[in-house]
Formats: C-alpha cells, structure tokens, sequence
C-alpha cells in the first residue's frame, strides 16, 4: 500500500538518551531505533554513545558493544558478523546495508539505525520477513529437471557456469528487496529484487529443465513488471550485485519468447 | 475475521496473469515510434514558424503533414495511456477506483484521439 506518511502508532519519539560511559575519551554518537511489541507504545530513537577504544570499527560491533555493556535489551540479528549470512541487514544512515561490513568510518556524524524499511517490525532491529521468505519458495529456488538424473552429476560447461557469476554470491539479506518503491507499494504482489535475481538465477542455469514454466510463473503485471529501473536495488547490494539487471535480463527472455 | 492462509498460499493468490510483456513491449515499441515521429513534427513547426492562419492550415492539409501529425497524436496518446496505467496500478490499491480510473484512462485516450483526428481530417478534406 501506498503510504506516504507513517501511520498514527508507527510515528517516531525521541526516546532516551543513555549516559556516555565513564572516562571514555573517544566517543561516538548512535541514534538507534527501538520498539517493543509489549509496552503499547510507538517507536522510538534512543542515543547511545559508544567507547571507540573499546568497540571494533563496524557498525555491528559498536551494536554488539552496546547490548553488552550499556542496554541489553537492544535486540538484533547477527551471526556470521562477516557479511555471509546476511543476518545483520538492516538501515543505517539513510541505506540499506549489513551492519557487519558497514564501517563506522564511511559514516559522518550521528549512526543512525533503523530496521530494514516497509516491514513489518518484530522488535527494535528485527523485521519479519516472512513475505520475502514466502516469495523466494515461490520461485522454486532447486533445480529442476525431468531428464533420467545421471549416474554422477549434471554437467555444466565453464561458459554456462560463468553465467551464474554476481547471481549464486546473493545471501538474501534483502537490502535490495526493502530499497525498492516499487516493492513498498506493492509489495504483496511484486516478487521485489532479490527474489527476481534468485528467479534468474535459476532460468539462466543450463542444467535447469524447466525455463518455459518459470516465465510462465514470472509473466505478470505485478510479479515482474513492476520492476520500473529504478535502481535502488543495485545501488543497496551490500555484495556488489545488480539485481535491476537481472530482472532486465528476464524481460529480455519473455520479449525473446514471443517476438 | 483473521487470515489463517499459509503466507506462501497469499504470494501464489490467484497465479501469474500470463500477461505484461505485450504491455512492457508496446510502451517500448511506441517510444520508438515517436522519435522519428516527433522530430518530423518538430521541424515542420519550425519551419511554418511566423506563417500565417491559412498557410499553417494549408500546410497542415497536405497528405504526409496530416498523417504525420494523425500517427504522432495516436501513438503518443497510446503511450501515455499505458504510462498512465502503470501509475494507476503502483499507486492505487482500493479495487473498486482502480478498475474506474483504467476504465476512464483508456475512454480518455479514445475521446482525445477521435477529437484530434477528425480536427487534422476536417482541416485535410474539409477545404
């Protein structure tokens, strides 16, 4: 849905403003979103100063200081803190990125933090992604084949491997999924661009049997062609990716079939 | 009354519309078309510039101006109606308005393009 301002119980305070700790000379500034589901009120951004002689120089780590030694209650997902899992996605200033590769360098004045935008939220940093993870199977994200399964392997020449450079290396953080317009308005019915650039990756794999019923699934107003070029997808990728290609390669491949 | 489909049943919904690329082609093709289109046009302004009443409407009679200036109105209405209809599908969600305003942005594109053909066709044969 088109919503341009928040609605009335997403608008955001000021919150709270925790103590600098004690004897720390090398400060930085975090302006952090938080929300609880429990206590019925809206969200707010709280600060928080960080000890930069104590904490790493991601944003992560400055996240991870916090929880531990100022507010535990702080809530977020990481794992890998090496940008492979994908966990740790999520807003800081202004754009969508991993928290563990984002370096507070890059980063001039106040961090501010908020939860990947235009989904629904859990708690403070966590979004629920269970549309993305729903559209994703979708697609049927596994090979398919109908061919008698060989005695080994499904072989595959090293041009048509090639072709799944800068598509297998996407770990789903959806960084480029929550960037994209086109997916905040429509978002139940826009399959959005990290899931296209999974959808791709498997029509373009020249082990996969099953290109023809895969455009089938895509050729829709709203599943593909909502795409409009716009960009923000490939502009978020924290791992370098082009998913507005991908989708434009797709467009290409539904022309193709029918010109 | 609460949801209880699975999420995965509300992605699926009513399956793929089989249909967009003769849209996402059209809108491509119509671009395309104008370019020629539009700088013909252009020029024949410019050159009828500062021409009196009855010699642009003279002008305008001739065969290859009329048609020029028929195509060009044709196409480009075509291409903003289905530039329009994108905007309306991205923007407006409530059912019911959404089907009226792609009804009444087709009827629009349809009653400006007659209007504007018979205009160019009155001034062609109309003497």
């Amino acid at each position: 849905m088109v919503e341009l301002t928040l609605p009335k119980n997403s608008k955001i305070r000021m919150g709270k403003t925790w103590p600098k700790p004690e004897g720390a000379t090398n400060l930085r500034e975090y302006r952090i979103y938080r929300w609880s589901p429990d206590d019925g009120e809206n969200p707010c951004l709280d600060t928080y100063f960080v000890d930069l002689d104590d904490c790493g120089p991601m944003v992560l780590d400055a996240l991870l200081w916090i929880k531990n030694k100022v507010d535990p209650t702080l809530t977020l997902r990481r794992s890998c803190r090496e940008g492979i899992c994908g966990s740790c996605a999520m807003n800081i200033d202004g754009g969508n990125t991993l928290a563990c590769t984002k370096g507070m360098d890059d980063i001039s004045g106040a961090v501010k933090v908020y939860p990947l935008p235009h989904m629904p939220v859990v708690k403070d940093l966590v979004p629920d992604l269970t549309v993305p993870y729903a559209q994703l199977t979708s697609i049927d994200p596994f090979l398919k084949t109908v061919s008698p399964e060989p005695a080994k392997e499904w072989p595959q020449s090293y041009e048509d491997r090639q072709k799944l450079d800068g598509l297998y290396e996407c770990i789903l953080c959806f960084c480029c999924q929550t960037s994209c317009p086109s997916y905040w308005w429509n978002g139940e019915r826009y399959l959005g661009p990290a899931v296209l650039l999974q959808a791709y990756r498997w029509l373009i794999d020249s082990r996969d049997e099953a290109a023809g019923e895969r455009l089938d699934n895509l050729e829709d107003p709203f599943r593909l062609y909502r795409c409009h070029t716009i960009m923000n997808c490939t502009q978020a990728c924290p791992k370098g990716l082009n998913p507005a290609k991908a989708i434009a390669e797709i467009k290409k491949m539904m022309v193709e079939r029918r010109v | 009354m609460s949801d209880m489909r699975t999420p995965l049943n509300k992605v699926r919904g009513l399956g793929s519309a089989k249909d967009g690329t003769g849209h996402f082609w059209r809108i491509r093709l119509t671009s395309i078309a104008l370019i020629p289109l539009s700088l013909f046009l252009l020029g024949w302004i410019l050159s009828v510039g500062g021409a009196s009443y009855g010699e642009v409407r003279a002008a305008l009679a001739q065969p290859l101006i009329a048609l020029a200036a028929s195509l060009f109105i044709l196409i480009s209405l075509d291409h903003m109606r289905l530039g329009m209809q994108i905007i309306i599908e991205d923007y407006i969600h409530g059912e019911g308005a959404k089907v009226t305003l792609l009804m009444l942005n087709i009827f629009f594109a349809v009653a400006v393009g007659a209007a504007s053909v018979f205009s160019i066709l009155k001034i062609a044969f109309g003497g």
